[in-house]
Formats: structure tokens, sequence, C-alpha cells
């Protein structure tokens, strides 16, 4: 079955169609990434699924369960995380509590008051496991909104890592970052993929990094689909190349 | 960070022998119980407010409805209903919390400045109505012709209504046990919720909490103290008059909360003593006393916009 599947689904802001009956389906496992000029939709259809904002028409089904009309937080506990455009940490709380707070949210230990001591040691090493993965284990201790830009990302990445997702969302992962940056946080959202078998859909404007990672692309522009594909019959595409990558080159 | 850990502790032990030792220190330099008891009382309901602004990162103008609530609820059960001190404390509790988690969900999905207004509005309800219904709660004059009572505990009878250094201490053991609840509740897995949702409300939603329940819960225990706050308001006075309901004593405890320091546990306390003892000494001194007070209170938020301990952290810390 498919993992998300959705389908026909339209934004509205009053007479503005910011998305249009567009459809997608992703596998588990799969790494789609999602393309497109300035203004063709691609965040506002990122906020449809992941419910912070609500459909005008169509509907989507994570899992094939209609998960339409969920809240955020629902969405969130049926194994859909996301980052933002715009990294969304918790500025003055070290590294290691940012990370602390989704993995006890995901043991479900949200309105807890007591944690036995068993239940303490797995957050902590769970929060250990999640530093060494994205090498931030020697930064653990400083304050979030201290860190470079880079790390911030990779620290907001693992935070939604942390809630043992199974559909990651990621928002212009490498947006704003330098050649170093963007390199480190492509190995790191490669070995999640890879290493993890997570099923990930991600926005991007830096096609070296999408044609380096995705499994299948989709084009949005102007709110609609323009075309769907592997990496090579995307790069192939002539409305793509017109409505796109013409211009970015 | 140790060295950090360290001062903690340290401070922790200061306020503990400072309050512990209140009666025998405090007339020594010039004050009296009553003033300690006072300091207390308002610094719990300032740390209950702080519950919800310091640690949740949501403002309410309205926590005087629920001080008021318990305050009422106190007094009018031992003058109306059975003449026992912790009954009536109990039930100021119970009127205090029921009121806060039945208002709570009309209010929770609003921020910001909407949220302080609405809960201003709540207030005043109550105030109109302890202010107009004469006959039960003594209208504008307040609720007299009732004191606190003498504490039975089986083995022994402690009289608290004319030993002030008595009453003082039953004040600081519920104290005690409020500030570890709140204490305990901040170092727990759903404290670390509220102080998400503080630091970034978006982010603590798509983590999968749902952010409006757990503002609902974390303003369900703050108005739970404040009663509490209240309860021993009434029983410290012997009296309650609306003034305790009116949308003023809300603002009171916000500058008390800023004062001292809305980002450290004890800055509300400091805050209170702070305001508790110029307001003691001002207004025997002017009937302006009030606006000492805010030109104090607009000098720290200008130049110690973290609070009187804040500021102190940060010099300890430097």
């Amino acid at each position: 079955m498919s993992l998300l599947r959705v389908e026909n689904v339209s934004k509205h802001f009053g007479s503005l169609v910011a998305v249009d009956r567009v459809s997608m389906v992703v596998e588990p496992g799969e790494l789609r990434a999602v393309i497109g000029p300035n203004g063709a939709g691609k965040t506002t259809f990122f906020n449809l699924i992941s419910g912070f904002l609500t459909l005008t028409s169509g509907r989507i089904l994570f899992d094939g369960e209609d998960i339409s009309r969920l809240r955020p937080a629902r969405r969130v506990w049926r194994g859909i995380a996301r980052t933002f455009q715009i990294t969304e940490i918790f500025p003055e709380l070290t590294v290691r509590e940012n990370l602390r707070i989704p993995v006890e949210v995901a043991a479900g230990y949200r309105v807890k008051t007591w944690l036995s001591r068993d239940a303490d040691g797995e957050i902590r090493a769970r929060v250990t496991d999640l530093l060494e993965i994205s090498g931030l284990t020697d930064k653990a201790d400083r304050l979030a909104g201290e860190l470079s830009h880079g790390d911030q990302r990779a620290t907001e990445i693992m935070m939604a890592l942390a809630l043992k997702p199974r559909l990651l969302l990621l928002d212009e992962p490498t947006a704003g970052m330098g050649e170093q940056e963007t390199y480190d946080i492509t190995q790191l959202i490669r070995k999640l993929h890879k290493d993890q078998k997570l099923s990930i859909v991600l926005i991007e404007h830096d096609m070296r990094v999408v044609f380096h990672l995705a499994d299948r692309i989709m084009v949005l522009a102007e709110g609609a689909m323009l075309a769907e594909g592997t990496p090579s019959e995307i790069a192939a595409n002539e409305a793509v190349q017109e409505a796109y990558l013409g211009k970015a080159a | 960070m140790n060295g950090v850990d360290v001062n903690k502790q340290a401070a922790n032990v200061v306020v503990w022998l400072l309050l512990l030792a209140m009666p025998y220190w405090l007339p020594a330099v010039g004050g009296y119980i009553e003033l300690g008891s006072r300091a207390v009382v308002l610094g719990l309901a300032a740390m209950s407010l702080n519950f919800l602004l310091g640690y949740t990162g949501v403002l309410s103008f309205g926590h005087a409805a629920y001080f008021g609530l318990g305050a009422y609820g106190t007094a009018m059960t031992i003058k109306y209903l059975y003449p026992s001190t912790p009954v009536a404390i109990l039930v100021g509790i119970v009127v205090g919390t029921l009121a806060a988690a039945l208002i709570g969900p009309l209010i929770i999905r609003l921020r910001g400045v909407y949220f302080a207004m609405v809960t201003i509005a709540f207030g005043q309800v109550f105030f109109f109505i302890a202010f107009r219904w004469n006959s039960v709660t003594g209208g504008d004059d307040g609720l007299t012709g009732w004191t606190r009572q003498p504490l039975h505990l089986g083995f022994a009878t402690i009289n608290i209504q004319n030993n002030p250094s008595a009453y003082y201490y039953l004040v600081l053991v519920l104290f005690t046990v409020a500030v570890g609840v709140m204490a305990w509740l901040l170092r727990s897995p759903f404290g670390r919720t509220l102080i998400a949702i503080r630091e970034n409300e978006r982010r603590a939603r798509f983590l999968g909490i749902p952010v409006d329940q757990h503002i609902w819960m974390s303003w369900v225990v703050s108005c739970c103290f404040v009663s509490l706050a209240g309860a021993l308001y009434a029983l410290l006075n012997n009296f309650v008059d609306p003034r305790a309901l009116y949308w003023t004593q809300s603002g009171d405890f916000v500058i008390m909360a800023v004062l001292g320091g809305m980002r450290s546990f004890w800055g509300p306390l400091i805050g209170a003593a702070i305001y508790v003892v110029l307001q003691d000494y001002l207004s025997s001194q002017t009937e302006n006393w009030m606006s000492f007070i805010g030109l104090f209170f607009v000098l720290i938020v200008l130049f110690f916009p973290r609070g009187v301990l804040g500021f102190i952290r940060r010099k300890a810390v430097s």
C-alpha cells in the first residue's frame, strides 16, 4: 500500500488559487523531491499535508486512512513529521533539550509528571543516538539559538526524526547554506533515507541536491502539477525546462 | 554548567533559610510577621501566575479572579458553612480551580493580548458579582464577622488566630507544598512540553504536542495554586473584599513576576517581597505610593529587563 496518497487537493485564499488539484503518491522508502519556481505553491502543498492549513477540496490518505481533517498534532502521532523553511527550534534550550522533548512525546510521555529510572535512561540513550547520527554530540549542551545556521538546521531535522516518523517532510533543508553546510545536510538526509529506510518528501531549490537525492521528482508551477517522474525524465522534460530549469540556468 | 548548578543550589538554600527563620529576623530589621506572611502569600500567587507566564509563555491578566474566588470560598465556608480552617482552604481551592477549569476551554485558543483581555473580562464578572451581591458577599464593604479557626491536628490544637508566627508557619508549609509541586512539574516531561510551547509554539505543535490542551492544563495548575494563595490571603486578613478580585490585583501579580524576574523560579517571590515592603513603607509616607511603585517598576523594566533576580544571576555567572 502507498504510504501517502494525496488526491486532487486544492487550496484557495479568497480568489487566489495557491494549490490547484494536485495529486501525489509516495511509496514506503521513497525520497520524493518537490520543485518549482518561487510562488509555485510548494510550501502551501506541504502545509496541507502536515495540517498547518486546511484543504479547500480533495483529500489526503496516510497509510490508507483519511487524515484530511486531522489536527497537526494528530498527524504527527500518525507518523508525519516536518521541518520548516525558516528553522523552527527552541532557541533558549540546549540542543540536548531540543531533542529530548520530541523523544519524550514519541514515547507517549507528554503528560507524564514522573519517569522511572529505566524510562529516563532509555530517553537519554535515544537522545545520545540522535546526537551521534547528526554529529552534534560535542555541541549537545550549547543553546540551540547560538549554533550556526547549518547546525540549527540539523537540530531541527533531528527533532523531526526524534518523533520516529514514517514520513519526513523537509521544507528547503539547504536554504541559505554555504557549500560545506549544504553538503553536510545532504549527506545527513541521504543517511536517513538509506540507513533508516525513511520515506522523505522534500522541497528544494538546489538542483544538485535534488538530482543527487531524489528517487522521483514532482514539478509544481503556478499551483498545478507540471510534471512528475524520475530525475532523468524530469531533466529531459521540455515543459519543465521552459518553466523552471531554463530560467534558472 | 557545574558552577551554575552550585549557584542554583546555594540560592535555594538561602531562600529556604530566610523563609524558615523569617519570624526571627524580620522584626529585628524593623518588619513584622504579618508583613512576612503577606509577602509569602502574594509570592505564592505571583509564582503561580509565573507557572503560566514564565514557563508556558501565556500572559493572564485575570488571575485575581481565581485568587478572589479562593479567598471568598474560604471566608464564606467559615462564616456560613463549617468553622474549620483546613476545610475552608480546601473549599477555596476547589472553587477557584473549578472555575478556571470551566472557563479554560473558552479562552485557551486565544493568544497574546487577546488572551489577556478575555481573562480580564472574566475576572471582572466575578468582581461585579462580589460587589453587587450584598447579602451574601458583603458587597463593597467586604465579608467580615469571621476569623480563621484553630488548627486541630488530633494530638494537638494550634492557635493560629492570636499567634502570627503560628499562622506564618502554616502559610509556609502550604507554600512549600505548592512550590514543590510546581518545581516537580516543571522538571517532568509534561513541564518540558510547556517550556516547548513558550519557546516556539509552532514547533511544539508540529512535534505532536496538542498545544491548546497543554495550555489548559498549565492554566488550571496555575489557577489552582493562585486559589490557594487567595485562601491564605483571606485567612491572613480575616477579611475579604472585592478588591481581591479586581483587575488591578491581577496587574499587581504581573508586576511582581516581572519585577523579580519571570524566567527565574524564585523571581516572582522576590518581586512580591519587594512590592510588599515598598507598599508597606511608602503607604505610611504618602498617599501616592502607587506612583512610586510604578516608577520603580518602569526603572526595573528599562534597566533590568530580566527582573531583579535575572540581573543578580547574570552578575553571578559573569
